[in-house]
């Protein structure tokens, strides 16, 4: 890289104090796993960053009691009010450690430091204020008068952010009145546990939140664990699909937030400038370690060669390098294992027939890294267009009318995200409503806010996070009888009028516990229940 | 001499024909006092298939329509349900065995139901949508929209108000359905697909099949063009396993109901089957 010659600027790592080895984080406290503890390592290095506890079947049992014991005996007896103080509490703390989180995080994940400075933990802290507000107003939430929590949620995230699917998860979860078991992505558990010694901080009541850190098969027993009412998971449509088989038929409602193969698509008069800005920050955002990423970029035929030219000259500028340094754009590959997915799918690519362009950038000795890569030439039938690849490459390909940019942004098993480029407000909208996508970007793309909700269309899941939406996905209605909202004429067959608002499931058990939460608590006698 | 009665013959409804069962199949329906009463078409995996595609096809067009028109076009099915009263009833109490009392309020039921329903097309999106505030110079706006094809596994223990129970929310949001009668009282399904027949709902919007519930649904349970699956009528069935062959496609899936308040008319009914779509647009005065 000659372009732009910086000298490093590195980020203190002055400001960790990080723990030589992590326990797991149940009920309050740290305790030692009882499966082999395994390390977490810098993807930029390799080098080992602390050892990691790893929770054993009798672990993830322990960490759903006491997150039900704290349900029973304190979160669900606390006023909302009470709760949103938690709420706004953690969101403070984690403004507080921002510079600290930010820094763990590119250590421990591998992506820039501008990144996890200025978008994941701002979003975090964003995230818990949103939340906390909604904890005493959950009559407005959409589901009629007194909803109640689920109860006990086991949430699975990934790696790709870690800490802000942290606040996806644990914040709407605990302002509905639910407690938590969360298990953090194998190779990034740090900023979770980090995140455990903020609930300290907070005084969290006990077992409100438990941390517990292990590879895939902890995942599963948590998720498939009898004492969970609720899961919500974030990853790969493959075990999105596994967790749907799992809990079919069971009481275990569901939040699933899966993979995606997003088009971007730009017209002939797309604002060109900011489309390229679009484009780079669609796909190399994260390095394309984004479920939602732009990868698949449909740009209209007559202005093809100019985009890519202009992409191509964009990208040389792009800096590859240390998370931990100001000016980097392109961090490191999160594991050695993505890195050979994406190695394999790029190759397959080529194999296919596409036409394969890498930035000519020095690659860093020791680490992950990928190149910042751009096939052309893609068909639509080809598995860099089909598949995802969770990496730093986009696959180009063309379009006439909107019609087809349409009809091949659909074509797709996915739904998750798409972009839409061009300077004609009209046909904004018109694309906006014919694609099948839960989050559609016009002129902007990978934007995030706790208030807008987020989730997939077919195989990206189901459920939304963020926002009203996010917020019902951890509640219920209350009991039938409980809401009294008309459902019109009731006729011969007398029709139950308190169901018009109800999700139509049934909840007869659950209208039997009548757990409603009730206000019945003070913050003084639940902090008392906390005392450590 | 009393005048001979011209019995009708009951068939399958798939892309707003109605077809034979391609496999030639029927099986016998029986009065409820144990006589015969017709011949009725015993839907096949293809037929299945063939409604899916049907529906499929109809997707655009009646998701595109204006919320309005949906309106209008559903409100006008309980205007000609309300003209066939007489037709309904009767067939009611010969299939049900029901006094002419009980079957007139289940048919006064099913009308006023469809009307409850046609006038949420155009304001459930008003409730289940939002304006949201984001952090920066952005419109950005949430709205519920048509998951695509439905198949749905309709009441099997009522004629027509479980099965209008379990149709006419579906429609409301625009999608397309398959649905799978009552079987044993599959009759009032048909007569009502004459309606929709009759009416401006597109064909392929509604697809009903007749014929074994358990034979069907795992077709369309594991059927990749199938977006969502409304089990609400799959109560005796193994309705897990359905349940775990939609979820290699991640169907959303709603679970059987039972008794006298199943299906009961219910926002969430319509909105189960909706897609919250989130749009972000720059706002500048460049």
């Amino acid at each position: 890289m000659s372009f732009l010659e910086y000298a490093p600027a590195p980020e203190s790592r002055a400001i960790l104090s990080l723990r030589d080895q992590y326990g797991l984080f149940i009920d309050g406290e740290f305790v030692e796993g009882r499966g082999t503890p395994f390390q977490t390592i810098s993807p930029a290095s390799e080098e080992r960053i602390a050892m990691i506890s790893n929770a054993n079947p009798a672990d993830v049992d322990d960490a759903v009691a006491a997150a039900r014991r704290a349900y029973d005996r304190t979160w669900s007896k606390m006023s909302g009010r009470d709760r949103g103080k938690y709420l706004f509490r953690i969101a403070r703390l984690v403004q507080e450690r921002s510079r600290e989180l930010a820094v763990a995080e590119s250590l421990d994940n591998g992506k820039p430091i501008k990144e996890s400075r200025d978008v994941d933990v701002p979003l975090v802290a964003a995230w818990f204020f949103y939340y906390a507000g909604w904890a005493d107003k959950l009559d407005h939430a959409g589901l009629g008068a007194g909803p109640r929590a689920h109860g006990v949620a086991a949430q699975v995230i990934p790696w790709n952010f870690p800490l802000l699917m942290l606040s996806w998860k644990i914040a709407p979860a605990l302002a509905a009145g639910n407690t938590v078991v969360l298990k953090p992505a194998e190779t990034t558990s740090l900023t979770a546990l980090i995140f455990a010694e903020i609930l300290q901080q907070a005084d969290l009541p006990p077992g409100v939140v438990n941390i517990i850190t292990g590879a895939g098969d902890t995942g599963a027993t948590l998720v498939a664990h009898d004492g969970v009412d609720k899961v919500a998971f974030t990853g790969s449509t493959a075990v999105g699909r596994a967790i749907a088989k799992q809990i079919a038929g069971t009481d275990k409602k569901a939040t699933l937030e899966l993979g995606g193969k997003a088009a971007n698509i730009v017209f002939d008069d797309a604002p060109i400038d900011q489309a390229i800005e679009g484009i780079v920050n669609g796909i190399f955002f994260n390095q394309g370690h984004v479920c939602c990423a732009g990868s698949r970029l449909l740009v209209q035929e007559n202005i093809h060669d100019e985009v890519v030219e202009r992409l191509k000259l964009r990208l040389s500028t792009l800096r590859l390098g240390d998370p931990l340094d100001k000016n980097t754009d392109i961090g490191a590959i999160n594991s050695k294992e993505q890195l050979e997915r994406i190695r394999m799918l790029s190759d397959v690519g080529v194999a296919e027939g596409a036409d394969r362009w890498s930035v000519a950038c020095e690659i860093p000795e020791n680490g992950f890294w990928y190149a910042p890569t751009i096939f052309t030439n893609v068909q639509t039938s080809s598995r860099i267009a089909r598949e995802e690849i969770f990496g730093p490459v986009l696959s180009v390909l063309t379009f006439r009318t909107p019609a087809e940019a349409i009809a091949k942004a659909n074509n797709t098993p996915y739904g998750l995200s798409a972009g839409i480029w061009t300077d004609k407000g009209s046909r904004i909208l018109a694309v906006a409503d014919k694609l099948r996508a839960g989050v559609v970007w016009a002129n902007t793309f990978n934007r995030f806010d706790p208030s807008s909700p987020f989730g997939g269309y077919k195989e990206s899941g189901y459920g939304r996070e963020g926002g009203r939406h996010g917020l019902a996905a951890y509640l219920t209605p209350a009991p039938v009888g409980q809401a009294a909202i008309s459902a019109g004429r009731a006729g011969a067959k007398s029709v139950s009028a308190g169901r018009a608002a109800a999700k139509p499931r049934i909840e007869a058990k659950d209208a039997a516990k009548n757990t409603r939460t009730a206000p019945s608590r003070s913050a003084k006698a639940a902090k008392k229940g906390a005392a450590k | 001499m009393s005048r001979l009665a011209v019995p009708k013959t009951y068939k399958l409804y798939i892309g707003g024909a109605f077809p034979r069962s391609e496999s030639g199949r029927t099986y016998e329906v029986l009065r409820a006092d144990g006589g015969f009463l017709a011949n009725v078409a015993k839907a096949s995996r293809k037929d299945a298939r063939d409604a899916v595609v049907a529906a499929r096809g109809a997707v655009s067009g009646w998701s595109g329509a204006t919320s309005y028109n949906r309106g209008q076009v559903l409100y006008r099915i309980a205007e000609l349900l309300e003209g066939r009263r007489a037709q309904f009833v009767a067939e009611i109490e010969e299939a049900e065995g029901a006094s002419r009392a009980v079957a007139s309020a289940q048919v006064d039921e099913a009308i006023d139901r469809w009307v409850w329903y046609a006038g949420w097309a155009d304001k459930f999106a008003q409730v289940a949508g939002n304006a949201n505030p984001v952090a920066g110079p952005y419109f950005n706006i949430s709205v519920p929209e048509p998951t695509g094809v439905v198949a749905i596994i309709a009441p099997q223990d009522s004629s027509l108000v479980g099965f209008v129970s379990a149709l006419a929310p579906a429609l409301v949001a625009g999608n397309s359905v398959v649905i799978v009668a009552s079987e044993r009282f599959p009759l009032s399904a048909i007569s009502l697909a004459e309606v929709l027949a009759t009416s401006d709902v597109p064909g392929g919007v509604v697809n009903v099949l007749t014929g074994s519930p358990a034979e069907i649904a795992p077709w369309l349970a594991s059927h990749s063009d199938v977006n969502a699956l409304d089990l609400v009528g799959a109560g005796d069935l193994d309705w897990v396993s359905l349940e775990i062959e939609a979820a290699d496609t991640l169907k959303r899936v709603l679970r059987p109901e039972g008794g006298a308040d199943a299906a009961a008319p219910a926002l969430g009914r319509i909105t189960a089957f909706t897609e919250t779509k989130t749009v972000w647009h720059t706002k500048s005065l460049k």
